[in-house]
């Protein structure tokens, strides 16, 4: 199964980049002059995100670099702990939704310190593989056409990460033993 | 809210630095941050060309039509403001596949793409629409079937299975999928568009 989706993955670009140039010609598109008129409008989108991401990296990289996560972690770990999750990967969960790199930094330290097979780097790869940067997907897709109130996708996108951490938690614990 | 979370983490990081004496880190994490993010755009600008220019090729080709018109009733059931056979079904389809298998350098720019559209529905206004909220619980909450960057962690430290966690990455994915499309259903309803 999980060949068949590697391989899958690896098809998958080639695949498109032949099946769409061939499938326009076929249908007498331009294919050459059509690229580079859909291809123009990328500098202007990916320039436009640049005060968005700008605003929410300064401000994830003041609150890390001043010691705040820890406190957040530290003030959340009672209500973390609810949900069974150990405290060693703690910083972890707070981290996946704003940073995917240092979220990546940290997992990748409790899997070198504890061992890829152990519950512990187990549950921490799942952590990794199955919760997603919401803030920073926000902040890029809204800032790429200038949308400045976010309504409830904030919250939305919370309650979707929470919900697949405390799924997380419990799977592993399920699949592999209360202590791996 | 973002408002909110933007100004506490700020607020609060300084206040903690300030507490415990080096408040120096402030200013370097400040432009750091900054440096980041214009990187981090300007990295975009190859990567979205290059599949804005596919995706036209694929819309005159019919192709994304094609595909929108494929998965229309699961589609029309979670984006109901989005005319069917409209460009921005086709985008989005593209972005979560992409997403699904893990194409993260294709996913951004369908991504992108799929905005756009679902922008020019919302007549260009900067208050998101309840198709762009729903898009983007799909789109971090999706589920992935191969976490390609942390199997590469584990087997960098001699994980003797280092896929065994795809299994569970697919279950707690497809669960966080779940609760993202009930609640969205929900929060649809107590942001109404009227009140805003």
């Amino acid at each position: 199964m999980f060949e068949v989706i590697a391989e899958l993955s690896r098809w998958a670009i080639p695949l498109i980049l032949l099946v769409v140039p061939l499938a326009a010609m076929l249908r007498g598109v331009k294919v050459y002059e059509t690229f580079v008129d859909g291809a123009e409008a990328g500098f202007a989108t990916a320039v436009k995100t640049i005060p968005y991401l700008v605003a929410m990296l300064v401000a994830v990289s003041i609150f890390r670099a001043s010691g705040a996560m820890e406190v957040l972690v530290a003030a959340l770990s009672p209500v973390l702990n609810l949900i069974g999750l150990p405290a060693e990967v703690l910083p972890h969960a707070v981290m996946r939704p704003l940073s995917g790199g240092a979220a990546l930094g940290i997992a990748s330290d409790i899997i070198k310190t504890y061992g890829p097979d152990s519950f512990l780097g187990r549950l921490v790869s799942t952590m990794q593989g199955s919760c997603d940067t919401t803030f920073y997907v926000l902040t890029l897709y809204f800032g790429s056409v200038g949308i400045r109130k976010y309504r409830h996708a904030v919250i939305l996108g919370l309650t979707a990460d929470l919900s697949t951490l405390i799924a997380s938690i419990f799977i592993v614990r399920v699949i592999f033993g209360l202590e791996g | 809210m973002v408002n909110i979370v933007w100004l506490v983490m700020i607020v609060f990081g300084i206040l903690v630095a300030g507490a415990n004496g080096n408040i120096d880190v402030v200013t370097k994490a400040a432009l750091d941050g900054a440096n980041d993010a214009v990187k981090i755009s300007l990295s975009l600008i190859a990567i979205i060309s290059f599949w804005l220019g596919i995706m036209k090729l694929a819309e005159e080709a019919g192709l994304v039509r094609a595909l929108a018109l494929l998965v229309r009733p699961v589609m029309r059931f979670l984006f109901p403001s989005v005319p069917k056979d409209h460009p921005a079904m086709g985008a989005i389809v593209m972005n979560l596949s992409a997403n699904i298998l893990g194409l993260g350098n294709a996913a951004t720019p369908m991504g992108l793409i799929a905005m756009r559209e679902l922008q020019n529905l919302n007549q260009g206004r900067d208050s998101a629409s309840d198709a762009m909220c729903t898009f983007l619980a799909l789109n971090t909450s999706c589920i992935t079937l191969i976490p390609t960057t942390i199997i590469g962690i584990r087997l960098l430290y001699g994980s003797t299975d280092p896929t065994c966690i795809v299994g569970p990455t697919i279950m707690a994915t497809a669960f966080g999928m779940t609760v993202a499309i009930v609640a969205d259903r929900v929060l649809r309803l107590l942001y109404s568009e009227k009140r805003r």
